[in-house]
């Protein structure tokens, strides 16, 4: 089987379903000649054509729109924002548009699209290009958010989420996109959407994580009885993964990088709290970004949770 | 080196019945008899259904009501123009499209009371629900108009806004990509004036809202609003531009808001009593009343028997929207996505179980 990094794995996913579902259409700033500048749509305008792969104007919110009309048309159409910091004059869109067309409609039209953008922290890069604001899209009744964090779900994230017949963010942990290289199977293969994955079974403690904090997670708490759960679709969110989890090591800690305050972390706390507090042996721990902008390369390392610090929150809880 | 002229552009303006009944015969569109009395119907059958939602506002039975007053030949006109197969991006304050490409009359009553079926467009027709965020919904008919293009339907997409959605990013985004990619869109601004109490001078410097589209690379005409033939030439033209691949145009309809913004604002706050009046003279319907009475189109009998076909119809459409049975509590939850999320099920049984 062929080792496929993310970038390559959500190429293969495009270009696989563009082959089986003509009414998918991809659009963006540079994804056509350049293949977008981490290079995640390349060589699909030449097998797939300009109407397939439209190179646009410089217009986040233009692009959106543009894809929201296309949905409702009935065609699957695929934006790419160059980085989620840039997403924001698109947030009317997603916010006010893609989200409620289908319920504004009853049902007569809906939106599928997805909004696929490289996010997260740690590739160097510059301002607003290492953002993860997650949390925002998680609070927009009408649209699911999905954060691959390897290059096998990624393309198994992808293919559900091209299918699905509701609006998708797809978050590309950027500092991932060619850290991992795994094997990814050509053909098709699916992840459901809202289903989380046990990245590692344990059992003193429930460690939750996604995108590019799983890695970190993974390797820092190998030593640690952990049971660590990817996340994979921070909304809706697999609760059912997350509380059973949770009753059995009565322990959670949670991971993100985004800022800790109404970060996702603070949603799964609440929810461990409403729903099994009585199972707890001690409190819910977040180990987030604090809240500050995301710093430049030279600070990024004390913004993002480490391993200290990830280490140290289990630490706690398990001596509580 | 001498500067050098490298492009010149002039607006056009279209008018053909002037405010006395006459018509610019060689500009006067091909349309029957029928026709322009089918036009006449459907103005007269837009007005009386504003002024009864207007009442009804009054009376509680419904909400918060944009009147379409002043307005009713630029949306007729340009509807009017349409095929059923073509779709349409509406603002708030378009009824007069709604009626004119057959929208049901009682799911507009319904809208407006709060009952979000009303936004339910029924098979058949693609009148989208209408954009309350101001001019934001361009970019979709532009996407839409693309998406047609590459179906190969025979499809138009139109959009109407209103001239405070000019100033707004997203008609810069949805006007600067219709140029790039040449779908076959059409945007109607409906340029009454006022934008609540900020005045058309306030929303641009530009001597006209037309000229705007030229820095797209494409066509822009403004045309007399409250010309019925003027609106309708000027859209027939577009589509037919549009169908055979010409690319898109915009058409600024130069009309006006006779009526409050809403039924919750007050004009009198900003605006005078004189410039009201001013434009009352240029009543739409009365002008095409006068061009039908000069043909020998129209008599007194006529009017009181469309009077009352029209009261009835809507009659008959009030009725049918406050008779319409209640929506069930659950139904916010269940078309927010194709199925419910675990947690919109959870809600939904709590919520189901308050209906029993």
């Amino acid at each position: 089987m062929p080792m496929f990094n993310m970038v390559q794995a959500i190429n293969l996913a495009l270009r696989e379903e563009m082959e089986r579902d003509d009414r998918i259409v991809l659009l963006g700033e540079d994804v056509g000649k350049d293949g977008g500048v981490f290079r995640v749509t390349d060589g699909l305008l030449e097998i797939f054509g300009e109407q397939r792969v439209v190179d646009t104007p410089l217009a986040e919110s233009g692009i959106v729109g543009t894809a929201i009309g296309m949905a409702l048309y009935g065609l699957r159409p695929v934006a790419e924002i160059q980085f989620l910091g840039f997403i924001y004059p698109a947030f009317d869109q997603i916010f006010s548009h893609a989200s409620r067309y289908r319920n504004r409609t009853r049902g007569r039209f809906s939106c599928p699209l997805v909004i696929r953008t490289p996010y997260g922290a740690g590739i160097k890069a510059p301002e607003l290009h290492e953002e993860s604001s997650e949390a925002f899209f998680c609070h927009m009744p009408g649209i699911k958010v999905v954060v691959p964090s390897g290059p096998y779900v990624a393309k198994g994230l992808l293919l559900s989420a091209l299918r699905d017949p509701d609006p998708v963010i797809f978050l590309e942990p950027t500092r991932l996109y060619r850290m991992i290289k795994e094997e990814v199977p050509e053909g098709e293969y699916t992840l459901p959407l809202g289903k989380a994955r046990i990245a590692r079974e344990g059992n003193e403690v429930t460690v939750i994580a996604w995108g590019s904090m799983l890695e970190r997670v993974l390797k820092v708490l190998a030593p640690y009885d952990a049971e660590i759960i990817d996340l994979l679709t921070l909304s809706p969110f697999d609760e059912e993964t997350v509380l059973r989890s949770v009753r059995k090591t009565g322990r959670v800690v949670i991971v993100h990088e985004a800022p800790r305050t109404c970060g996702f972390g603070a949603e799964l706390a609440a929810t461990v709290a409403e729903q099994a507090i009585l199972h707890l042996r001690g409190p819910i721990l977040r180990v987030a970004g604090p809240d500050v902008p995301v710093p430049l390369a030279k600070l990024v390392e004390h913004y993002l949770p480490d391993g200290a610090k990830i280490c140290a929150a289990v630490d706690q809880l398990l001596r509580y | 080196m001498p500067k050098t002229i490298i492009d010149t552009f002039s607006v056009s303006r279209l008018e053909i019945l002037d405010t006395e009944g006459n018509a610019d015969e060689t500009l006067l569109p091909d349309l029957s008899r029928e026709d322009i009395l089918r036009l006449y119907e459907l103005l007269v059958l837009s007005r009386t259904f504003d002024g009864r939602a207007l009442n009804l506002q009054r009376e509680g039975r419904i909400g918060t009501y944009p009147s379409i007053l002043g307005q009713e030949a630029a949306q007729v006109g340009s509807a009017f123009a349409l095929e059923k197969s073509d779709w349409v991006f509406p603002s708030f304050r378009e009824t007069g499209m709604h009626i004119t490409m057959g929208y049901p009359l009682d799911l507009l009553f319904r809208y407006w009371s709060g009952d979000e079926r009303g936004l339910r467009c029924p098979d058949g027709l693609s009148v989208l629900p209408v954009s309350v965020s101001v001019g934001t919904h361009l970019p979709h008919a532009v996407g839409a108009a693309m998406a047609a293009r590459y179906r190969g339907d025979p499809v138009a997409v139109v959009a109407y806004f209103g001239d405070g959605a000019t100033s707004k990013g997203d008609f810069h985004e949805a006007f600067n990509l219709a140029g790039v990619f040449r779908p076959p869109v059409v945007f109607i601004c409906q340029n009454n004036q006022w934008a609540i109490s900020v005045p058309r001078s306030r929303q641009t410097a530009a001597a006209t809202l037309a000229q705007k589209a030229f820095a797209y690379g494409f066509e822009g005409i403004q045309v007399d609003g409250n010309d019925v033939f003027a609106v309708y030439s000027a859209t027939r033209q577009a589509l037919e531009r549009a169908r055979s691949g010409g690319g898109p145009t915009f058409i600024e309809c130069y009309t006006y808001r006779i009526s409050h913004h809403t039924t919750a604002d007050d004009a009198d706050r900003y605006r005078s009593s004189d410039e009201v009046a001013e434009w009352q003279k240029k009543d739409p319907i009365e002008r095409l009343r006068r061009f039908l009475e000069k043909r020998g189109y129209w008599n007194k009998e006529y009017q009181q028997e469309l009077e009352k076909r029209v009261r009835e119809k809507i009659d008959g459409a009030v009725q049918k929207a406050e008779s319409a049975a209640p929506a069930e509590r659950s139904e916010i939850f269940l078309t927010v996505f194709e199925s419910c999320t675990p947690r919109q099920k959870g809600d939904l049984e709590v919520t189901a179980d308050a209906d029993v």
